[in-house]
């Protein structure tokens, strides 16, 4: 961090004087006073190679005078001397005393000029188009175009249905040639795979034969480009845009926790987009954890509570399987009872599930550890989300995994006969299937079909992470919210209200209704969050102050 | 892997010592090398340009494909390049082109002149228009091989063909 | 190959074009020598570098290449304190349609272009230089490898040129057809292999952030053999030559409809273009008429034949005064190109008679520049291309009657609203036929049938 702060500019946009710190770019300048100024090839993360030409702008510098002093005019003001041609605002900063027209008439003509340029070549299919109603090309046509053509040639022929890479399509003949997609794979996801070849107006953007676009980033060139030329062939032709609400989140595949729209309708999630956070992954988001959302739309998903009755499961509704759970569980003492949860679940929910231990009196307890290989991008070596947030609410300790080996051994001893599983299968937590059935009880909580709930006692559907209000603390430190963007599927339910039930059935004790109020409960006795609501954790997260540190040693996201 | 001639593996490090800032530099001079080589620039030598060089193949495509004068496909054994622009043409350009093509039993494409290799069946021949060769002022001029004419009369089309064949 | 000899021109200045065509004058170096050759280098090493600048400076040399930028203060852009590395490039890639000065002096004079390298690399202490020839010209890239081991060999150029202290190695980088190589920052882009893509002003001006983001001059081939020529004369006595502001000679490349087409060095505005045309050239062919002239390579605006412009010049008492000239009257130089609205460009003067039809004419030229177009920024890209199909249309009988008007409006879009120069250089030809030969523009709307492959009505024989 710099200790100054960077000296103010004085400039003026269309007649009104600002002041901006040195070093904005005159694009960004206009957009903070509101003159959005159209724009394809710059993207403010990547370099700017001026391509596109529909950010011209009339720019001017002060007039001097003999004495070398901008001359002022009767407002007090400098003088400006209007460069006589037009020119970009994505590639210079603001200066002092510059003055800048971002609606007269030259830069309407130039602005429906490089529409009309941009469109004459471009096939015209937006009926059939994914990028339709989220498409610059569209956009800025209707806000800076003319509405006809003047074109009566035959358009320039390219390649379609390109498959760039195993999740991109490509179709050249809607590419604008902007370059966004070459320079992010260039200058973010650091390889450097795509190019243009050809010329001209028959430039085309493509891989070179042999070689694929399948970095584990691929898709974010799906989001930058400004038209349909690049889609992601996991959501082309699935759903119109217009019809996708949007929900603003984190995803849960590993612990840099990049933020995220959820895009939904009616229920089904369609995909994930990442959501701008300077403080935790920049416009960006791997597709590993982009696309890692498909489940939550499974057949195959836990509906209703089941408990098993003479070794068969069968349906019985949320109030007799939560007795049931709490009878059997009350059966055994606390050294029998292990509670083997999951760092992907939500500090709430793993508060309660702390609450659960106390009242079992178990010191067997314990999350799931996921671990993969880190990339210098955003991708953690922690794939679990929350692993911090375990920790801080004392599901696991310094060491996450670490009591995992030793619960297994005295299942196996027979000295541990009742387990709670919460959102893990235990299959993946060193449990072999005869351990699990061969113990007295385990309920199962969690939204698919595993070892676990195929040996369980009783089942409790849970909730995805698309489908839960919730917060997380990712492996940097920073508190950030999960909001749920689809409603809990069928009779399952959200976890935190399975654990908060559990408990109560166990210790009696109420007054629990909303997630707030366990968010209070929990923010009054862990002193990292004191202070906090789940309501004042912004879109944007939260750091923490005194957060613990992560473990395993979190790779910084680099951008 | 291609097959490097040694004497070409020579060449192509003295050229790449000619940039001692940056060895991509050295994409241009070796394509020409190659090209002078192989007649062409196949997709294999792209990779090992690109290896040499420490590039992305694409960065070495996207050249191959921007500078005309690179080409991916071979020309006949004997290729000419009649100058299109604008002082040849008044001079007779777009007449050489075509004795060119008829003396080397090519088929000219019907529409337009632009761009396109043409090559004559048997693969003795090629011919194509080529932007201005600067000697405007001697038109109509034409490149044989590496070999410039200027001032070129349709009567020698046919000797000049002949002492290509 | 194969070249036609010529003897100059009586009215002709040779100054850079000394030895261009001269009996018995060879490329290799001992001929040089022979001739006075390196002495003004060995003048230049013991002069401090920045007295260099200051004569180039004051021999007022314009580019040679087309924007007519001046030499010195071009070079004064590096400042003596620099740092960083400083590159001087050669910008060999003549690729201007109508010019053809550079490849007589590449082919028949390496050394001359050669020592004004090296003194110019002197006077803005570059130690790496590059000649980026056009790939056109594979003998011209063997002469100057050629001339460049032989100044090696004399220790020219290497280590401690001349016992100076001063090392410089030089070498020749072959472009592959692309004539945006032209634009220097396009040229940039190619040494440091990659697409030609001109870069943005600001912020990467050449002598600030040039080749390998280092402070990087770019001369034409014309320009820098003017160097040792100002070092020999002086700077002040060199800018006698020619006119206030266009000094020096000028080596004017004339193609078309004229008897004698060819190269003609000559005093820049020493001559008019009826002068140039009708006494250098020999006039028209028989029975012929001039209808139009491209005065500065093809992208330069054409100048009608009758047209009248308004000229000022400054009379001796330094007032101002205003006359009418016709096209013949007009000086050939850089100012008063410019004030008919034309421009000097690169020399290359292209003539045409009553015979060419103009929609035939400006057609082959869009051909060209959408061929050429990088492909970079869209209004070049775009309307470079569609300029031409709305030509070729014409040509082949499908005018519209809305053509003259929409062809000036997509010139006028590019124009102005691009990368580099190149817009202009596309959009000039348009917005100039269309503004001086609509008539020929409206009148293919409403006819059918097609041109010649020449643009003449008949098939003619050529010389």
């Amino acid at each position: 961090m710099s200790d100054t702060p960077p000296p103010l500019f004085n400039v003026q946009i269309d007649g009104v004087w600002h002041q901006f710190p040195k070093g904005t770019r005159v694009i960004e300048a206009c957009s903070e006073t509101g003159k959005f100024i159209p724009r394809y090839c710059y993207h403010k993360k990547l370099s700017s190679p001026g391509n596109c030409r529909m950010c011209l702008i009339e720019m001017g510098m002060p007039k001097m005078g003999p004495d070398r002093k901008p001359e002022l005019g009767t407002d007090g003001k400098p003088v400006i001397n209007w460069i006589p041609r037009p020119q970009i605002s994505c590639a210079q900063d603001v200066a002092d005393g510059m003055g800048i027209r971002t609606d007269s008439p030259m830069v309407r003509e130039c602005r429906n000029g490089v529409m009309e340029f941009l469109l004459i070549n471009h096939p015209l299919d937006c009926p059939i188009c994914d990028q339709a109603g989220e498409c610059q090309l569209q956009e800025f046509s209707v806000q800076y175009g003319t509405g006809g053509s003047r074109f009566l040639e035959e358009k320039v022929k390219k390649p379609k249905r390109v498959e760039l890479g195993p999740r991109v399509t490509l179709d050249d003949e809607r590419c604008i040639l902007c370059s966004r997609c070459i320079r992010f794979m260039k200058e973010v996801a650091n390889d450097d795979v795509l190019g243009f070849a050809s010329r001209g107006s028959h430039t085309y953007l493509t891989a070179h034969p042999g070689r694929h676009l399948d970095s584990n980033y691929s898709l974010n060139t799906v989001d930058i480009c400004p038209v349909g030329a690049l889609t992601s062939t996991d959501f082309r032709f699935k759903m119109r845009v217009w019809f996708l609400k949007e929900t603003k989140s984190i995803c849960t595949s590993c612990a840099t926790g990049c933020n995220t729209l959820i895009g939904t309708r009616e229920g089904i999630v369609y995909r994930q987009t990442p959501r701008e956070n300077d403080a935790v992954n920049s416009c960006w988001m791997c597709d590993y954890g982009r696309l890692n959302f498909h489940y939550v739309n499974s057949e195959d998903r836990l509906k209703a509570p089941q408990t098993r009755q003479n070794g068969a499961l069968s349906d019985t509704g949320w109030t007799a399987a939560l007795t049931r759970t709490a009878d059997a569980l009350r059966k055994f003492p606390g050294s029998e009872v292990a509670v083997i949860a999951s760092a992907r679940m939500t500090n709430e929910e793993l508060w309660l599930t702390r609450r659960l231990i106390d009242a079992l009196g178990t010191t067997h307890h314990d999350v799931v550890p996921r671990h993969g290989e880190a990339d210098k991008i955003l991708l953690n070596a922690d794939r679990n989300p929350n692993t911090l947030g375990a920790q801080l609410l004392g599901v696991t300790d310094e060491n996450p995994g670490g009591r995992l080996r030793g619960i297994v051994d005295a299942v196996r001893a027979g000295e541990i006969k009742a387990v709670v599983a919460l959102g893990e299968d235990l299959a993946e937590a060193g449990f072999t299937v005869q351990d699990l059935h061969g113990l007295s009880f385990l309920a199962a909580m969690g939204i698919l079909p595993s070892e676990t709930t195929s040996a369980a006692t009783v089942i409790l559907p849970g909730a995805s992470f698309a489908e839960k209000r919730g917060s997380m603390i990712n492996a940097k430190g920073r508190l950030q919210r999960l909001n749920r963007a689809v409603p809990v599927l069928s009779q399952a339910r959200d976890d935190w209200e399975i654990l908060r039930d559990l408990v109560q059935h166990l210790t009696g004790a109420n007054g629990v209704y909303l997630i707030e109020d366990v968010f209070r409960q929990m923010a009054e006795s862990v002193a990292e969050l004191r202070g906090l609501t789940l309501s004042k954790i912004s879109d944007m997260g939260i750091e923490l102050e005194d957060a613990p540190e992560a473990s395993p040693t979190p790779e910084p996201a680099k951008v | 892997m291609m097959e490097i001639p040694p004497e070409l593996a020579v060449r192509i490090d003295e050229v790449i010592s000619h940039y001692p800032v940056s060895k991509r530099s050295a994409s241009m001079p070796l394509l020409h090398l190659f090209q002078e080589k192989f007649g062409h620039i196949t997709d294999e030598a792209v990779l090992w340009i690109a290896q040499k060089l420490e590039l992305e193949p694409i960065n070495v495509l996207e050249l191959v494909t921007f500078y005309p004068m690179f080409r991916r496909e071979p020309v006949g054994r004997c290729h000419v390049r009649v100058c299109r622009t604008l002082s040849c043409a008044m001079a007779g350009g777009y007449e050489l082109l075509d004795a060119f093509c008829k003396h080397a039993d090519i088929q000219p494409h019907a529409e337009g002149h632009g761009g396109h290799l043409l090559k004559s069946a048997d693969g003795r021949y090629s011919v194509e228009f080529v932007e201005c060769l600067a000697s405007c002022g001697t038109g109509p001029v034409c490149m044989i091989e590496d070999d410039f004419y200027e001032a070129v009369s349709l009567a020698e089309v046919p000797q000049l063909l002949q002492k290509y064949a | 190959m194969v070249s036609i000899a010529r003897t100059p021109h009586p009215r002709e200045k040779r100054l850079i074009f000394k030895n261009v065509d001269r009996p018995g004058y060879t490329p290799d170096i001992d001929c040089y020598l022979a001739d006075g050759g390196y002495e003004e280098l060995k003048k230049a090493v013991s002069m401090p570098p920045p007295d260099i600048v200051a004569e180039v400076k004051a021999s007022g040399l314009r580019g040679r290449g087309g924007a007519g930028f001046p030499c010195g203060a071009k070079w004064g852009f590096i400042k003596p304190e620099e740092t960083k590395p400083v590159y001087l490039i050669c910008n060999a890639d003549e690729s201007e349609p109508g010019t053809f000065k550079d490849r007589y002096i590449i082919h028949q004079d390496p050394h001359q272009l050669v020592e004004g390298m090296i003194i110019a690399c002197y006077a803005v202490k570059a130690r790496l230089a590059y000649i980026y020839i056009r790939g056109e010209f594979p003998l011209g890239a063997k002469i100057l490898e050629q001339a460049l081991a032989e100044a090696r060999a004399h220790n020219f150029l290497g280590k401690d040129i001349l016992g100076s202290g001063f090392d410089l190695e030089i070498y020749v980088h072959r472009g592959a057809g692309a004539y945006i190589c032209g634009e220097e920052t396009g040229l940039i882009e190619s040494l440091e292999g990659k697409r030609a893509y001109p870069r943005i002003k600001p912020p990467y001006f050449p002598a600030v952030l040039g080749l390998y983001m280092s402070p990087t001059i770019v001369n034409n081939v014309e320009t820098l053999c003017n160097v040792k020529h100002i070092l020999r004369m002086g700077g002040a006595e060199y800018a006698k030559m020619g006119r206030p502001n266009n000094t020096g000679t000028r080596v004017l490349c004339v193609s078309g409809d004229v008897q004698r087409p060819g190269y003609f060095e000559l005093e820049v505005g020493g001559i008019t273009m009826g002068e140039l045309i009708y006494d250098v050239c020999g006039g028209l062919k028989p029975g012929r008429k001039l209808k139009a002239v491209i005065p500065g390579g093809s992208s330069a605006k054409v100048l009608r034949a009758g047209e009248r412009y308004k000229m000022k010049s400054k009379q001796p008492d330094g007032s101002m005064a205003e006359r009418e000239i016709g096209l013949e009257e007009i000086p050939m130089d850089f100012d008063s190109l410019a004030a008919v609205g034309s421009m000097a460009g690169s020399g290359g003067v292209i003539v045409m008679d009553d015979t060419r039809d103009m929609v035939w004419t400006l057609n082959n030229i869009n051909e060209f520049y959408a061929h050429e177009s990088c492909g970079q920024c869209t209004p070049c890209r775009e309307g470079s291309l569609w300029m031409m199909k709305m030509t070729t249309r014409m040509l082949q009988g499908g005018g519209v009657s809305s053509d003259p008007d929409t062809l000036k409006s997509v010139a006028d879009n590019i124009a102005g609203r691009t990368i580099c120069a190149f817009g202009e250089a596309c959009a000039w030809p348009t917005q100039s036929f269309i503004a001086k030969f609509r008539d020929e523009f409206s009148g293919l709307a409403e006819r059918n049938g097609r041109m010649t492959n020449n643009g003449a009505p008949h098939t003619e024989s050529h010389p």
